[in-house]
């Protein structure tokens, strides 16, 4: 009985771990440039959404489609204006999307991001009944909607034109240079899709919860921790240290206490970083040492 | 026609060529050297000792930021760009604080022995970390003290989300003052002396290039770690003074200010100088205190100057000053 | 027996195969050449030889024992001294101050007393020998204002610094001008004359066949052939390879 909320529990914060990261990871590794500023537009995307729903009155699905394209072109609008000047300057990249993320969330709680009433209505209300354990029909959502984004990035990377020219890019810049390929265009395009995959992960994952500032640096942690065991870059590395992590948190907060559960990417980074420091499936240690 | 003008620039430097003789001939010169400081440690001791108590703590928290910024470039220097000073300064804050409360340790116990114990646990903790290329440190660095707060807040280990409270303090104020300027001016002309020497010269080439250093017969790993403990320790300084200066350690020593407010005055100061941070922690620490009723709009004062200067100002004030006095410009006519 | 003995290197790259079953003999005081057409694998087997990349198999013996699985910087200590084909010079620093960190090595302290100490007039000396005028200004520019030659030339010093019995050069001629190639080769000469081991990858194979001993010669990632300059010149396996047609 427990050991079956166990899997689905497991499966859900697995499925809300990988949500999370992927945006981080598919734009780290398409454009190089590692978002600090992920957690504040996870957090800004919701809040927009909020705003539409709360205030203006908008439907939830058209707020929602909105807040995802508004933030993806702010996404790229951070590449355009800020990050293309500094570009190759990995020192100032990670410092301005720093800045930025910490301008974002601390100046959302400047302006009083703080209660309950920030929150996101659930999509359909109501839980099921599975393998007797009751599940909210959202965090069933999440995991449907986890494997339809990775269903949807692998057709778009591997059968588009501009999916195939962000694996060109992130494989060899040069060489896709001199097939026409623009990386800055591809660089922002894909710091576009990161931002915007962060705002539908914030949509999808926020009605579990409130929207609050804090939760914009957990979830940049979460997504770092991620793609520190998966691996930098890759996807399945992500996939996978989600499931290890996910499981390994919902067990930790069923055996033991919900409070410990942050300890455990903790102790996961730790021992990643003393077995195999370049990730689980880290291939970029090997792909640089080709000097 | 019309006539053109071009900027000249001429080293007013007397150094000599090799960079280890000076050739000092007249008090004018000596003065030129001695200028830009003495003045400085001259002037911020008497503001120190002559202002009242509440700009005394200003001063003192001006300091430990001057430090912790002075310590973050000195990291960026060897290569190691750190999001987390506040890993740093928190251990060293909480190892002080254990000392004194579980230990009953005197202060001048403490503050030493909690530098060392700071700096030699960030590096430990740090070291597999080093062995990897690009933005893991700063990743790494970053997560690690919001996690350490959670560590905390769950065991309830070392007072837990109270903190520890009731540590012994200075003997007093002019004690603190004086000891706290000491190690700041130590460790800025410290580490300016140390990367000029042969020495420091690969700790300093490791972030131009590890792989040349490597090709160089260096161990970078070695180096890496020492570079590590160099930093960790000076913050971990920070962190055991600011604990018995405020007679507390508690999981806000672990605050993301501790990391940012360091960045930002380096960004401001001039990244890569050493003296640039410091001079930027002396505009910004009193500027925030200044600022003080805008409460957390302060942090995103910070963030914007961090996106300002990285993106648009990349000099700093340290490198534009320094231009201005080691160089005469002047207009000549183009011919 | 061979100073340098490379034996079965294969590496692969996500499945391309960067080297297949690679052996060579590198005798003592000789220069080896190692030319190939693009991507058939020679800055891969230096790579190897340095410690930069491990190997999927085989060995690589210095003087008799296997430096596979050393860290660069061992190899480099042991005296297998590596030049980069792009230059990596540390660019905040002076040309001078480039040479002290080399000087700084445990080989070089081991052999001039173990110390750190004023290292400038030695930086000095060496880069005088690669072709940097003393009394000029060159030797204390910054690293990231001098032209394409010097750090070249800056690469080569610091292999001279290091006192390496190999001298492993990975295109130290390419992106330069044919005066400034003839005024280098005298220093590899030099180099050769002081009883020293060239291992030299080239792409300006006229320059390389006047001073090289041996040539090997790589295609896919395959030693395709072995000899002499004048022999590697006249097989026609070779240059199929480098033509690409039926010859």
């Amino acid at each position: 009985m427990i050991v079956y909320s166990m899997l689905i529990y497991g499966l859900i914060n697995s499925a809300i771990l990988a949500l999370m990261a992927l945006g981080f990871n598919l734009a780290f590794g398409i454009s190089g440039v590692a978002n600090f500023a992920y957690g504040a537009i996870y957090i800004v995307g919701g809040f927009i959404t909020w705003t539409l729903i709360s205030t203006l009155n908008i439907p939830y699905a058209i707020s929602a489609i909105s807040a995802i394209i508004i933030m993806g072109v702010f996404g790229a609008l951070i590449y355009k204006f800020i990050i293309k000047r500094i570009r190759g300057l990995v020192m100032s990249e990670v410092i301005a999307t720093f800045g930025i993320s910490i301008v974002l969330l601390e100046l959302l709680r400047y302006v009083g991001l703080i209660g309950f009433k920030y929150s996101l209505p659930v999509f359909i209300e109501g839980s099921v009944e599975i393998l007797g354990a009751f599940v909210d029909i959202q965090r069933l959502l999440i995991i449907g909607l986890m494997v339809l984004i990775i269903i949807a990035l692998y057709l778009f990377t591997h059968y588009t034109k501009t999916g195939l020219a962000f694996r060109g890019i992130a494989q060899e810049e040069h060489t896709s240079l001199s097939l026409g390929i623009n990386p800055d265009r591809i660089a922002s395009l894909s710091m576009g899709i990161g931002s915007a995959l962060g705002t539908f992960a914030a949509i999808v994952i926020l009605p579990l919860g409130t929207i609050t500032v804090d939760s914009g640096y957990d979830v940049l942690i979460s997504a770092l921790s991620v793609c520190i065991v998966g691996g930098l870059g890759s996807t399945f590395g992500v996939i996978i240290a989600s499931f290890i992590i996910g499981y390994a948190q919902t067990i930790t907060a069923m055996y033991l206490a919900p409070h410990w559960t942050m300890l455990v990417s903790l102790l996961a980074i730790l021992i990643i970083l003393a077995v195999k420091p370049s990730g689980l499936l880290g291939h970029q240690k090997e792909l640089e040492e080709r000097v | 026609m019309k006539e053109n003008y071009r900027k000249e620039r001429i080293a007013r430097s007397i150094k000599a060529r090799s960079d280890d003789i000076y050739a000092l001939t007249s008090y004018r010169e000596m003065w030129y050297l001695l200028f830009p400081r003495v003045i400085p440690i001259i002037g911020i001791a008497l503001v120190a000792y002559f202002l009242p108590l509440y700009w005394k703590k200003v001063i003192i928290t001006t300091c430990i930021f001057a430090m912790l910024a002075v310590s973050w470039d000195f990291l960026s220097n060897c290569g190691l760009l750190s999001l987390g000073q506040a890993l740093f300064f928190g251990i060293g804050s909480y190892a002080a604080g254990s000392l004194d409360h579980y230990l009953h340790l005197p202060v001048y116990v403490t503050i030493p022995v909690a530098t060392i114990m700071g700096g030699f646990i960030s590096t430990i903790i740090l070291l597999p970390v080093v062995r990897l290329r690009g933005i893991y440190f700063a990743m790494v660095t970053l997560i690690l003290p919001l996690m350490l707060m959670r560590l905390i807040e769950a065991t309830k280990i070392l007072g837990g989300t109270e903190g520890i409270t009731g540590l012994s303090p200075f003997p007093n104020v002019w004690v603190e003052i004086t000891l706290i300027l000491a190690a700041m001016w130590a460790s800025l002309f410290g580490l300016r002396r140390f990367i000029a020497s042969d020495y420091g010269l690969i700790f300093v080439s490791m972030r131009d290039n590890d792989r040349a250093t490597m090709a160089s017969g260096i161990n970078i790993y070695a180096f890496k770690a020492q570079s590590l403990f160099i930093g960790s320790s000076i913050c971990a300084f920070c962190g055991a003074f600011m604990t018995h200066s405020y007679q507390f350690t508690g999981m806000p020593v672990f605050a993301m200010e501790f990391s940012i407010l360091p960045i930002a005055a380096a960004s401001i100061g001039g990244i890569g100088t050493l003296a640039g941070p410091l001079v930027g922690a002396m505009i910004l620490v009193p500027l925030s205190e200044i600022l003080r009723e805008f409460g957390t709009l302060r942090i995103v004062f910070y963030g914007l100057i961090l996106v300002v200067c990285v993106v648009a100002l990349p000099e700093g004030i340290f490198h534009y000053a320094s231009r201005k006095y080691n160089e005469m410009e002047r207009w000549v006519k183009i011919e | 027996m061979a100073l340098l003995e490379v034996q079965g290197i294969t590496k692969a790259f996500g499945g391309v195969k960067a080297l297949d079953d690679v052996s060579v003999r590198v005798e003592e005081n000789t220069l080896l050449g190692i030319i190939g057409p693009n991507g058939s694998g020679k800055t891969t087997l230096v790579n190897t030889i340095t410690g930069f990349v491990r190997p999927d198999t085989g060995s690589v013996l210095f003087k008799g024992k296997d430096v596979i699985g050393l860290p660069p910087y061992r190899i480099t200590n042991m005296g297998i001294g590596r030049a980069f084909q792009m230059v990596k010079p540390f660019f905040h620093l002076p040309a001078f101050k480039n040479i002290i960190v080399p000087l700084s090595s445990p080989r070089v302290r081991a052999s001039s007393g173990g110390r750190f100490g004023d290292k400038d007039a030695v930086a000095l000396d060496v880069l005088e020998e690669v072709g940097f005028e003393r009394d000029s200004s060159v030797p204390y520019k910054a690293a990231s204002v001098l032209p394409h030659g010097y750090l070249k030339r800056l690469e080569l010093a610091r292999l001279l610094a290091l006192k390496s019995e190999i001298f492993i050069l990975d295109e130290l001629f390419s992106g330069l001008s044919i005066a400034e190639v003839t005024s280098i080769i005298p220093i590899i000469e030099k180099i050769l004359l002081d009883g020293k081991t060239v291992i030299m990858v080239e792409h300006r194979l006229k320059e390389l066949f006047r001073i090289a001993n041996k040539v090997i010669v790589l295609n896919y990632g395959k030693k395709i052939k072995e000899g002499l300059p004048k022999e590697i010149l006249e097989d026609e396996e070779v240059k199929k390879a480098y033509l690409g047609v039926e010859v």
